[in-house]
C-alpha cells in the first residue's frame, strides 16, 4: 500500500495539485504533499509506525488523528513530544520516531 | 484586551466569532487543528432530499464569512491554561497569553476508546480518525478493514469510506470484556440502531419494525438475526459476531472474530480469521470538558448528552462570569445544532458586553428558538432523550444558587 492518496473522490472532487515536500523520518528520505500532516504523509509512504513505546517497546501508529490521544507523538528536529497527526511536513524537516527508554530501576533490567 | 477569546474554530465557534464581530466586538479564535471548521472538516452524508451535507464547504462559507468580519482566527495553537483575574480571563496558549473580557469554550467532543486485545497496533485508529485522513487529508487508510463498535458514527463514517473506495469487509461488535462494557451488548446495540431511523440500515429497520414494536421481541429478532449479517451498503453489519482480538506483529494484519450469544458472551470454538490492514474502533463520542474544569465551572453528568457537561443556561452560559459555552462541550448533537448553539452563545456574549441589554433581547430568543427548530430537524440524533437531558442541565443552572457545589457532580 505504497502512495495511496485518494486522487479522485465522487463528492469531493479530485484532489488540489500541491508542491512536493522532502523531509526524513529516522533518517530515512520521504517526499509528501504541501499541507499534510507527518502522520498523512507517512501513512501515504506506507508506514504507519511512528513510535516505540518508552517502557515496553511496542509499536504505535496515529489513534485518533486529531490531537487528543497523544499516540502519535513524535521529535521534530530538538523538538520532543510532537503530534504527528497535528504537524504539517515542511522541506528538509527531520523527523524522529518515539524511542523506547531504559527502565534502570525495573526489576531484572540493567541498562 | 479582547472583547471575546474563543477556543474551537468549528461549527459553534466561528458561528459565535461571526455574531460577535458583526456587533462590533474584537474576537479571536484560536484551534488546535491546522485548518478552521473544526469536525465539519469531514462530514459528508446524503440528506433525506437528496442533496449532499459537505462539511469541508459549510466550514469554509463560516470561515469565509469570519475573515470578512476580521475576526482573529489563529490555527494550529494550543490553550494549556485559564485563569480569572477580576473581571477578565487570562488564557495560555502555545503562541502567548492572551486577556479577555468574554471567554467562550466550545471544544467540542473527542472519541469514546474501546480497548480490545491489540488495540494498540499501529493500523487501529478510532473511526473519526479514519474520516480525517479519508475526507480531510485525502490519504486511505488501509485497502481493507473492518469497523469494531456499532453505532450512528460508525455508520455513517463507514459510508464515507466507501465512498472514498476503501474497502470495509464487516461492522462488528466489540469482544465483550470489562472495558467494553454495553458497546458489546447486541440488545443495547440494536436498540440504540433502531431509535436512528433516518440513518440506520433500511433493512434493520424493516426487521426492527415489525419486531421492534414489543421490547420483548428484541431477543428473539437477535436470535434469528443472519448469520451472514445484515447486508447495508453491500457490507454485512454483525449483531450477533464480536472482534475479540486485533493480531499483527507490526501493524494490524488481521482480526479474530467469534459469534456471541445474545448478552454478547462469545461462543466456544466459533472463531474465525479475517485479514484486514486497518481496523476503525468506534465508541461513539464524549463532550471535551478539560478546560471547563480547570476555570472552575460546575458539572453535572448526564447520560443523555454524552457525560460530564458544563452546567449552562439555554443562553449557553456558565454560572461563571464571562464563561461560556456551546457545540458539543454542551452536549453531543450534530454540527447543524452546534452552529445555531454558537449564535447563542454570540448573542449573549454581545448581550453582556453591551450598554443596552434589552436591545439584544429578541434576537437572543430568536436565536434560541432557532436551535430548539433545528434540532427537531436533526437527521443524525446522538440519543433519543436528548431534550430531557438538556432540561436537566438548564434546571442545575436556575438551582444554583440553592445547591452546593458537590450538587453538581453525579445525577
Amino acid at each position: 500500500m505504497t502512495n495511496s492518496r485518494i486522487v479522485h473522490h465522487p463528492i469531493l472532487g479530485r484532489l488540489q495539485e500541491r508542491g512536493k515536500i522532502h523531509f526524513t523520518f529516522d533518517d530515512n528520505e520521504y517526499i509528501g504533499y504541501e499541507g499534510e500532516t507527518i502522520a498523512a504523509a507517512m501513512l501515504a509512504n506506507g508506514e504507519r509506525v511512528l513510535r516505540s513505546h518508552e517502557e515496553s517497546g511496542n509499536l504505535r501508529g496515529f489513534y485518533c488523528n486529531i490531537g487528543h490521544c497523544m499516540e502519535c507523538r513524535v521529535t521534530v528536529g530538538n523538538q520532543k513530544t510532537v503530534r504527528a497527526c497535528l504537524s504539517l511536513i515542511e522541506e528538509g524537516m527531520i523527523v524522529n520516531s518515539g524511542k523506547k527508554l531504559p527502565t534502570p530501576f525495573k526489576k531484572g533490567e540493567t541498562l | 484586551m479582547i472583547d471575546v477569546f474563543i477556543v474551537g474554530a468549528g461549527p459553534a465557534g466561528l458561528s459565535a466569532a461571526n455574531v460577535c464581530a458583526k456587533n462590533g466586538l474584537k474576537v479571536k479564535v484560536v484551534d488546535e487543528f491546522m485548518k478552521a471548521g473544526g469536525r465539519l472538516l469531514g462530514q459528508l452524508h446524503e440528506e433525506p432530499d437528496g442533496t449532499w451535507w459537505n462539511g469541508i464547504e459549510e466550514a469554509k462559507k463560516l470561515n469565509d464569512e469570519a475573515q470578512q468580519l476580521k475576526v482573529e482566527v489563529d490555527c494550529g495553537v494550543s490553550v494549556y491554561n485559564i485563569k480569572k483575574q477580576n473581571k477578565s480571563w487570562k488564557v495560555y496558549t502555545t503562541k502567548g497569553k492572551f486577556q479577555t473580557k468574554a471567554l467562550l469554550l466550545a471544544t467540542g467532543a473527542a472519541e469514546t476508546a474501546i480497548p480490545i486485545p491489540g488495540w494498540t497496533l499501529p493500523g487501529v485508529m478510532s473511526i473519526g480518525a479514519a474520516q480525517v485522513m479519508t475526507n480531510v487529508h485525502r490519504v486511505k487508510v488501509g485497502d481493507r478493514g473492518v469497523v469494531v463498535g456499532i453505532n450512528i458514527l460508525s455508520a455513517a463514517i463507514t459510508r464515507e469510506l466507501q465512498l472514498a473506495g476503501i474497502e470495509v469487509s464487516s461492522m462488528y461488535l466489540p469482544g465483550k470484556n470489562i472495558a467494553t462494557g454495553d458497546h458489546g451488548n447486541p440488545i443495547l446495540t440494536m436498540k440504540s440502531m433502531l431509535k436512528v431511523a433516518s440513518l440506520a440500515p433500511s433493512k434493520l429497520i424493516r426487521i426492527g419494525s415489525k419486531l421492534m414494536k414489543s421490547e420483548s421481541l428484541h431477543p428473539l429478532a437477535l436470535k434469528f438475526y443472519p448469520k451472514s449479517g445484515i447486508k447495508v451498503w453491500g457490507m454485512p453489519v454483525h449483531l450477533r459476531k464480536a472482534v475479540i482480538e486485533i493480531v499483527g506483529e507490526k501493524k494490524v494484519e488481521g482480526v479474530r472474530v467469534a459469534k456471541v450469544d445474545l448478552n454478547g458472551e462469545p461462543i466456544v470454538s466459533t472463531e474465525e480469521f479475517i485479514p484486514v490492514d486497518f481496523v476503525c474502533i468506534a465508541g461513539g463520542l464524549y463532550p471535551l470538558v478539560e478546560l471547563a474544569a480547570i476555570t472552575g465551572c460546575p458539572f453535572q453528568y448526564v447520560s443523555e448528552l454524552g457525560g460530564h457537561v458544563p452546567v449552562h443556561s439555554e443562553k449557553m452560559k456558565t454560572p461563571l462570569e464571562g464563561l461560556y459555552v456551546a457545540g458539543n462541550i454542551t452536549g453531543i448533537e450534530s454540527a447543524k445544532v452546534a452552529m445555531k448553539q454558537g449564535t447563542v452563545a454570540g448573542y449573549s456574549v454581545v448581550q453582556d458586553l453591551s450598554n443596552k441589554k434589552e436591545a439584544f433581547q429578541v434576537q437572543l430568543k430568536q436565536a434560541i428558538q432557532t436551535v430548539e427548530e433545528t434540532r427537531n430537524q436533526a437527521v443524525i440524533q446522538f440519543h433519543p432523550d436528548i431534550r430531557t437531558g438538556r432540561k436537566k442541565v438548564y434546571m442545575s443552572f436556575k438551582d444554583k444558587g440553592l445547591m452546593k457545589k458537590r450538587d453538581f457532580y453525579g445525577t
